[in-house]
């Protein structure tokens, strides 16, 4: 379903890898130092927060970071009745999975809900696997929600409108390195090109 | 009788403003694809009134319930409102787009798929605080749709 999509607009997926490609061949250029690292996200490394979560996928399977070790992890907070941040924020992350190349299955996508009432286990899967079938969706109760977003410090509230609610929340994406430490707190702003060129510097530098 | 009269109302008197109804035209309207399991989603389109109108109601027989909202970032948090009315003035093209205004499309009645036309009837008022009502057909999109470039 994905590569249909991208049938429909090449000259963006052209454009995109061609900003990519350029960003990417300018930092192969620069000496490898941690000092000059320079990401179009926030550079939020050594922070004492987004340490962990432990939610469950839609199996009922409890996963937390470890699980994902020797991957990059991304993680984007949002809510499935969102008609536009959420579907374009996984939208993004699986361009930002092609704009990787073959290095595209070293990232983990991973959609936690900040609204389980409405989330259902059935829901997430289908929601999540809609934008790319190795994204996982994780929702938990409504108090272990609240303590993932604390922990991420994502704001989310519910907003009554009409018979109904919405939700406000934080839109940035999170980033964890391949040992399961923060790295990146990523806007969004910023393009799947400014991602993947961000990825791509963390990978070069791994540690 | 409405026919009648109002010709004859426009003739007697000199203030009454120019033809009551506007003329709206929508460009491009779709809305996002759905899973089965999911109850909302976003319309999107392009609107330009020929006279200062304004959008007061949305329906639609695909969902319980539609309504307009704008969607703010504030300081990296997204917020969505309702409103209760769009103003359309005269000439100019309104978007309805991601990162935009949207409408709201709750309590759906069945998935949306990928080129499923889903019917909407929006009700327009003029400055004349006449009402009229546009019917929109907008397209299904894939979900990962998006107005930006990526």
């Amino acid at each position: 379903m994905l590569k249909k999509t991208y049938m429909h607009t090449p000259i963006t997926i052209h454009q995109s890898r061609r900003t990519f490609l350029i960003s990417s061949l300018a930092l192969a250029l620069t000496a490898c130092n941690k000092a000059t690292l320079k990401f179009n996200s926030i550079d939020i490394t050594g922070a004492d927060y987004c340490r962990d979560f432990k939610l469950n996928d839609s199996d009922g399977k409890q996963r937390q970071l470890a699980d994902f070790k020797g991957r990059y992890v991304l993680v984007f907070f949002g809510f499935t009745q969102c008609p536009d941040i959420c579907p374009t924020a996984l939208a993004r992350a699986a361009a930002v999975k092609q704009l990787l190349g073959k290095d595209g299955n070293k990232l983990q996508v991973i959609f936690i809900s900040i609204d389980p009432e409405r989330d259902t286990a059935d829901l997430m899967r289908a929601y999540t696997q809609n934008f790319d079938p190795s994204f996982i969706g994780l929702r938990g109760t409504a108090e272990q929600t609240k303590q993932v977003a604390d922990e991420f410090k994502v704001f989310y509230a519910k907003v009554a409108t009409g018979s109904s609610y919405t939700m406000d929340h934080s839109t940035l994406s999170y980033l964890f390195d391949t040992t399961g430490k923060i790295r990146l707190a990523m806007r969004h702003e910023h393009s799947a090109a400014q991602f993947a060129s961000d990825i791509r510097q963390l990978m070069q530098h791994a540690p | 009788m409405k026919k009648i009269i109002t010709p004859l109302f426009a003739a007697l008197s000199l203030t009454i403003s120019a033809a009551a109804f506007s003329q709206v035209a929508v460009k491009d309207p779709w809305v996002r694809a759905t899973v089965p399991q999911q109850k909302a989603t976003g319309a999107f389109m392009q609107l330009t009134s020929t006279q200062d109108a304004k959008i007061i109601s949305a329906t639609s027989p695909a969902a319980k319930s539609v309504e307009i909202h704008t969607m703010e970032m504030d300081k990296d948090v997204m917020k969505m409102r309702q409103i209760m009315s769009l103003d359309l003035p005269a000439g100019k093209a309104v978007e309805l787009k991601p990162g935009s205004y949207h409408v709201m499309l709750m309590g759906l009645n069945a998935q949306v798929k990928e080129g499923d036309i889903v019917p909407l009837t929006l009700t327009i008022e003029g400055k004349d605080k006449k009402t009229q009502t546009i019917e929109v057909k907008a397209v299904g999109k894939a979900m990962n749709a998006s107005a930006h470039k990526m």
